[in-house]
């Protein structure tokens, strides 16, 4: 290798990133417990430091750098930027939910900020390998943070579960990959897609591959039939640690799926459309019905989960530039409107209680009708209800279902959406039309109810002016498919 | 004369006894982690096999990634089952029941 030609650039925001995560591991350790707050601070300025250097280094086109196992596309960058502000939001929304739960350590920013690093490393990794560490450092990770509330059963044992499962995913995923470097003898994705259009590449293996690798992935997104964690893990994890979950990591694992199946396995397509089309379905039906039942909201939230997982999953077996772009869409934007969930969750959670019951909604309006009409917007978004973007993102990837020609796939999935309504609608039902049972005041600290109301009126905002970001999805989509 | 095709279905017995181990497997929690391990050697058996018989050395290297995070992620799993172990006083996978909905 030459080193010369190593070009750093492009990978100067996990460069940043990552010394500056080890400067926080360090000084944390000389700082009291009162004084937490710097680490917060310093965790936020990071995270305010790489957004800024990846808007910096952007260029419009695909850099490949570090022996190729790394690329920066308007893509990985446009995913990334996402997910700064995202953790940087958990952040901001668990400060006071973790220091009532004695969970405002260094620890907590450390591991949520390894967890953006693996993730960062996921979305632009253009090789096995690196997409498999990047993988596992977000898992090992998350493991980490959902065990931190060290004296809870739910949360230890959440832990164990999704540590299995996890485990079980990334082996199933390994296995798929060997089967594929088996068959075409690179582990280069770029490398992949040439040598399965070559023709040079066992089919029969490949094939074989292809149906491990599916099922890692499906595991990791939580579509059924590999879903069973998703519930358990909801629900027995502090509200914190599920959104640390729940948010980015969907991001990521949308851009890895996109990158194994669409740059890698382009060959494949017809091959991997019907796995991703049985497991969208039974998403849908399964995450939506199976939701009506819950009475944890939490549970009730995963199940929404699953369900939308399989509305992503209908975007990326479109098979063509429209439905990765709808799907880039939705998984942004899902990305928003779970922030605002659980973030409402989190800010009528105080010490000793934890708002996870539908019923401890009851009556949420006349306690303060702001945080009900807030969580009004979500909920809308989250059931598909126009003028909010829930409703766009749903309607782009139906589009783009109907214009390959799959009708009937369209139409139940507008029949599930409509089911999913009904557990959507019955939370705003308590909020505004129940007794009110818990009259406790609700206290919020002034920049979390600041970026809350932000960012649930930013689904409003979206959904009216949905245009501006719809571009930037599809022209981020059109320069990672020129690559190939 | 040992074949490709002989590395390759010992790694998928292997495979298949773990993955059958997590699935199966009522009693331990420490067997299933014994059974993640085995799942990760079986995999690197596929690499190394592949590797021996495309005369590529990426797959040798990608084991070493694989056992490196393997050995992270027993040492996570340990630290999991040790803390589960102070909370419930068993490790018996039957009576990790308090999730349910």
């Amino acid at each position: 290798m030459n080193w010369a030609d190593l070009n750093l650039v492009p990978v100067m925001p996990e460069i940043f990133l990552i010394s500056a995560l080890s400067v926080i591991l360090l000084l944390d350790l000389f700082i009291s417990d009162a004084k937490r707050g710097i680490t917060y601070g310093l965790s936020l300025l990071t995270l305010a430091g790489t957004a800024a250097l990846q808007v910096y280094t952007f260029e419009p086109y695909a850099q490949y750098t570090l022996s190729n196992m790394f690329v920066a596309d308007p893509l990985a960058s446009l995913v990334k930027l996402a997910m700064y502000g995202a953790t940087a939001m958990i952040l901001v929304y668990s400060r006071q939910y973790a220091a009532d739960r004695d969970m405002f350590k260094g620890e907590f920013f450390t591991l949520a900020l390894f967890a953006l690093f693996g993730m960062n490393v996921m979305v632009s990794a253009s090789h096995f390998l690196s997409l498999y560490m990047g993988l596992e450092l977000l898992s090992l990770s998350l493991y980490a943070l959902i065990a931190l509330q060290r004296d809870s059963v739910p949360a230890t044992e959440a832990a164990m579960k999704y540590f299995v499962l996890g485990a079980l995913a990334s082996g199933l995923l390994l296995y798929g990959m060997s089967m594929v470097y088996g068959a075409t003898g690179t582990l280069e994705i770029a490398a992949i897609a040439k040598s399965i259009h070559g023709g040079s590449a066992n089919q029969l293996l490949l094939v074989f591959g292809l149906v491990f690798l599916v099922a890692g992935l499906a595991f990791k997104l939580g579509a059924v039939p590999f879903h069973m964690w998703i519930p358990d893990v909801y629900q027995g994890s502090p509200t914190a640690i599920t959104l640390m979950i729940g948010a980015a990591p969907k991001l990521a694992a949308f851009v890895f799926i996109f990158r194994i199946l669409v740059q890698g396995l382009d060959g494949l397509t017809g091959d991997w459309q019907s796995m991703l089309a049985i497991m969208a379905v039974l998403s849908m039906a399964i995450g939506n019905i199976t939701a009506i039942a819950q009475t944890n909201l939490k549970r009730m939230l995963a199940y929404s989960t699953i369900s939308h997982m399989g509305f992503l999953l209908l975007g990326l077996l479109a098979g063509n530039e429209q439905g990765y772009s709808s799907a880039l869409f939705y998984a942004v934007t899902y990305v928003l409107t779970t922030l605002a969930s659980f973030g409402v969750i989190m800010a009528l959670s105080r010490a000793g209680f934890e708002c996870d019951k539908l019923e401890d909604l009851k009556g949420l309006n006349s306690r303060n009708s702001w945080y009900a009409a807030l969580m009004l917007l979500t909920m809308f978004s989250l059931a598909g209800i126009p003028p909010l973007v829930g409703f766009y993102a749903k309607f782009a990837v139906i589009k783009a279902i109907v214009d390959i020609g799959l009708v009937k796939l369209a139409v139940f999935a507008v029949a599930m959406s409509l089911i999913g309504a009904f557990y959507y609608l019955r939370v705003v039902k308590h909020m505004y039309f129940d007794e009110v049972q818990d009259t406790s005041p609700i206290v919020v600290r002034g920049d979390m109810q600041l970026v809350l109301s932000l960012n649930a009126l930013a689904l409003l905002v979206l959904g009216v002016l949905p245009e501006r970001l719809i571009e930037i999805c599809v022209e981020a989509m059109k320069q990672s498919l020129t690559v190939l | 004369m040992l074949t490709l095709t002989h590395f390759l279905v010992l790694a998928a017995i292997l495979f298949a006894i773990s993955v059958l181990g997590i699935f199966l497997n009522r009693k331990n929690v420490i067997v299933l982690l014994m059974a993640i391990e085995l799942m990760l050697l079986a995999v690197n058996f596929n690499f190394i096999a592949f590797s021996h018989y495309l005369s590529d050395t990426a797959g040798q290297i990608f084991v070493f990634f694989i056992l490196t995070v393997a050995a992270a992620e027993s040492a996570i799993g340990l630290a999991i089952l040790v803390v589960l172990f102070r909370n419930l006083q068993t490790i018996n996978v039957e009576d990790l029941g308090s999730l349910k909905g």
